[in-house]
């Protein structure tokens, strides 16, 4: 166990979401840390579900899905090593926006979201530090979903 | 048939005694307006609107060409387009070209079979710099059909491995089912020495590669943003993205290579269609280093 | 282009002939076998056409030119040559606005190419163009550098070229649009022409001072009744062209190119957008506009196929089409093309301006844009750029 902790924490040390972050923040985040795996084809949360933890992807990808009744899910994105999941876990009411499903056998680093966000109330200055590195992710992903809106490819003048 | 009234009879007619001046009369230069001949071998179905033709001229040489070079195929009595040539530089006996049906004439393309014959005018353009980007990381940033041009420069730089550095080949499409040339995409892909990563705008659950767009997969493509050239095609809001993307990871203007597209008529130089700016995208381009065209680049409706 | 050495044109140095001169010149030229075009009066306005003989140029016509207007005007003593620009300049006759360049016939699967009627040097019009003014004339030479064996080498604008012979008249009385003095393309006639008649300040409509600019000007020239000019007969010449270049009445910034360059955003262009009718107007009457359509055409039984050259505009929307859509759909954005393409990219592409100071554009706008005034609208760059 204190081995685990131990790689734990070199692993999240090495990932660039702490990259400036003071030293003790880290340590106080990897208090609610944990290392998990997902299978290919399982579901890391679904759509709807308490956003109660946030991810580190370490190895492997995900796909974001969107369920449709009789149809097959509709893709909206995927994410893979070093990419940070789940930013629901930052806004009321706290719910998951999609289906986050392995495509292959994914580690990933979840997150206690429900004792960081007790931590980052207590603590504005941590919370800043963690919205600071949420709000880039956030801005990216509204970004590459609008440029995937353009249908860039699609037939001219369609 | 939409002859001119007053062509050959009245112009003929007129008697045309002498003078001799100093200077010959140029004897008949081969027109660059005119079209050679060339035989349809083979037709190939890529994608839904997408389809390659190879070619043989019906007499004389094959076409040698540069990677990244278009001709202008024409369609007896229909019409003439700029079509990229995509097929491999170092084996020119078949001419190939991927045609996307888009327009009248192109979509008339669609009904050649093998035997058929078409126009050819051609090579044109400035060709992707291959061998100035020797000894460098390359990646190659395709979108859509914007993969057929850079094809030929792939496998230019795929049949000289050893003389590049690391190869990352990127590709956005806009379905699974919208990706071209797959079979050469799993072929590099399977190579050892060669990262292939494909990204498509919308899927659903059945397709297990990446979904998000292409720009995404710079931040994580192998190669060394100090060190690596970029060839850049496809429609021009994603060569907007992407440029974008790779200047933010450190891939200096001065080593991104876009192709540009334009309204292309004469080929030439001298109809005026395809200018952009200061230069003529048939004769100047269609290959830009992008730090020469930037300011350009910038400006809505050049 | 034929050559023109120095020596052919120091040979008879210069001549000074009257209407007799003038009527033997245009005889020769018929007698060559030429068609001879010259300034003619028709549909009310100075154009150029065909002649037979001196009594078919216009004489004692003047005429008003200004903004978006243009008017003849009658004036007994003026003599020969007593007009502005003509309402449309040579280009027609050396790059005509429509041309076959290709023909075929099916022959099995695939064709067999025919003759169009100018493939052959030899079918071509043997030209002799009378009248040239300087701005034309510089016009003829930014065309050899776009057409010419220096760019795209049209052979059948090469072989009109070729063949033609030039009579460039220079200006006693700039047109009231004209800007070439400011542009360094006139009022006196720069290179490339065969004979330069420029009028003597004293009887410009009727004496004029003759210099031969090549072999075949020379050989011209010794045919004509003429008497040899003496210095007056010179400073008359010199006055001439001092006096029309100063009489000028609107001038192009020198740093047109750069002001250009630097202004690719800017309000004007919306401004002039809400006057310009994007007619193409300008593109016709401009005699260095070589814009093109390459149109392809069939007979209704697809057995015959021809491909047409056609005169084009950057001002029709349809001029800029990539498959969806163009990529100047506003007003603006096409009328920035057309003066930046003219006043500052042609610089990138033929190493000179595209503009020679004629004013034809300015004449015959409906609305009455000025180019000098555009270009003055702008800011002013530092760094002048030598047109």
């Amino acid at each position: 166990m204190t081995g685990e902790t131990h790689g734990l924490d070199r692993i999240l040390a090495r990932h660039p979401f702490f990259d400036g972050m003071p030293e003790g923040y880290r340590v106080l985040i990897q208090g609610c840390a944990a290392n998990a795996v997902v299978k290919a084809g399982d579901y890391v949360y679904r759509e709807g579900e308490p956003a109660d933890r946030f991810y580190l992807i370490r190895e492997g990808r995900v796909a974001l899905e969107v369920y449709v009744p009789g149809r097959k899910p509709i893709v909206v994105d995927t994410l893979g090593s070093n990419e940070l999941m789940n930013w629901s876990w930052l806004l009321p009411p706290y719910r998951c926006h999609f289906d986050a499903r392995a495509l292959e056998l994914t580690r990933l680093i979840t997150l206690d979201a429900v004792c960081l966000r007790a931590k980052m109330d207590e603590d504005p200055v941590l919370g800043y530090a963690v919205y600071k590195r949420f709000a880039p992710v956030v801005a990216a992903r509204l970004a590459a979903a609008r440029r995937q809106l353009t249908d860039m490819y699609g037939a001219p003048g369609s | 048939m939409r002859m001119a009234p007053a062509d050959a009879a009245t112009a003929a007619a007129r008697p045309m005694p002498e003078p001799r001046q100093e200077t010959a009369p140029a004897a008949r230069t081969p027109d660059l307006m005119a079209p050679r001949p060339f035989t349809v071998e083979r037709v190939t179905r890529d994608v839904s609107d997408t389809f390659t033709l190879e070619l043989r001229p019906l007499e004389g040489p094959p076409l040698a060409f540069q990677p990244g070079q278009f001709t202008m195929l024409y369609l007896f009595g229909v019409g003439e387009v700029a079509i990229s040539v995509s097929g491999d530089p170092d084996r020119p006996e078949r001419l190939v070209q991927t045609i996307r049906a888009v327009g009248p004439v192109t979509r008339a393309m669609t009904a050649l079979k093998p035997g058929a014959v078409v126009g050819v005018r051609g090579p044109f353009g400035r060709p992707w710099p291959c061998a100035e980007i020797e000894g460098r990381d390359v990646v190659v940033v395709a979108g859509g059909v914007g993969l057929a041009p850079l094809r030929p420069a792939i496998l230019h730089v795929l049949a000289r491995r050893g003389q590049y550095g690391k190869v990352a080949l990127l590709c956005g499409a806009r379905t699974p089912k919208d990706i071209l040339f797959r079979r050469d995409l799993r072929r590099w892909g399977g190579r050892l020495d060669t990262s292939v990563a494909v990204t498509v705008d919308r899927a659903s659950a059945g397709w297990h590669g990446q979904v998000g767009v292409v720009t995404k997969l710079i931040g994580h493509a192998p190669f060394d943003p100090e060190e690596a050239a970029a060839l850049v095609c496809g429609p021009e809001i994603m060569i907007r993205y992407t440029v974008q993307a790779l200047n933010d990871r450190g891939v200096s203007l001065d080593r991104i290579y876009v192709s540009m597209e334009r309204n292309m008529k004469c080929a030439v130089g001298f109809c005026g269609h395809c200018q952009f700016g200061g230069s003529f995208v048939c004769r100047d381009g269609p290959v830009f280093r992008f730090d020469r065209i930037a300011d350009r680049f910038a400006v809505r409706e050049l | 282009m034929r050559t023109h050495t120095s020596q052919a044109a120091d040979r008879p140095a210069a001549a000074v002939i009257g209407d007799d001169g003038l009527d033997a010149l245009i005889r020769a030229l018929t007698e060559a076998g030429r068609r001879v075009l010259a300034p003619t009066e028709h549909a009310g306005a100075i154009t150029i056409g065909d002649i037979n003989g001196l009594a078919d140029l216009p004489r004692g016509r003047g005429d008003v030119q200004a903004p978006g207007r243009y008017r003849l005007t009658e004036t007994e003593d003026a003599g020969w040559f007593a007009h502005g620009p003509t309402a449309e300049g040579w280009k027609r006759f050396l790059y005509p606005p429509e041309e076959c360049v290709w023909r075929a016939e099916a022959k099995g699967a695939s064709w067999r190419e025919e003759p169009t009627t100018t493939d052959d040097a030899d079918s071509a019009d043997t030209l002799a163009l009378l009248g040239v003014r300087a701005c034309d004339l510089a016009a003829v030479a930014v065309l050899d550098r776009v057409l010419g064996p220096e760019g795209a080498a049209d052979p059948r604008y090469r072989a009109r070229r070729e063949r033609a012979v030039i009579v460039a008249v220079d200006c006693a009385r700039p047109g009231g649009t004209c800007f070439c003095a400011s542009m360094g393309t006139g009022p006196g006639a720069g290179d490339r022409y065969d004979l330069r008649l420029t009028p003597l300040a004293d009887d410009p409509g009727s004496r004029f001072l003759v210099r031969a600019g090549s072999a075949a000007g020379a050989d011209l020239l010794a045919r004509l009744p003429a008497r040899p000019a003496d210095d007056a007969a010179l400073a008359a010449a010199e006055a001439t062209l001092n006096a029309a270049g100063q009489a000028m009445g609107r001038a192009m910034p020198a740093d047109a190119e750069a002001r250009l360059k630097r202004n690719l955003e800017h309000p004007r262009w919306n401004e002039t957008a809400e006057r310009c009718l994007t007619c193409g107007n300008c593109t016709s009457v401009c005699p260095t506009c070589f814009c093109s359509e390459v149109e392809d055409r069939s007979s209704l039984d697809g057995r015959r196929a021809e491909r047409w050259r056609l005169w084009d505009s950057c001002f029709s929307v349809r001029f800029s089409y990539l498959h969806g859509g163009s990529v100047r759909e506003s007003g603006a954005a096409r009328y920035r093309q057309w003066i930046t393409h003219k006043l500052a990219w042609w610089h990138d592409q033929f190493g000179t301006s595209g503009c020679v100071g004629c004013g034809r554009c300015i004449t015959w706008c409906p609305v009455g844009i000025d180019i000098t005034e555009e270009v003055a609208a702008l800011p002013a760059t530092a760094a002048a750029v030598p047109a």
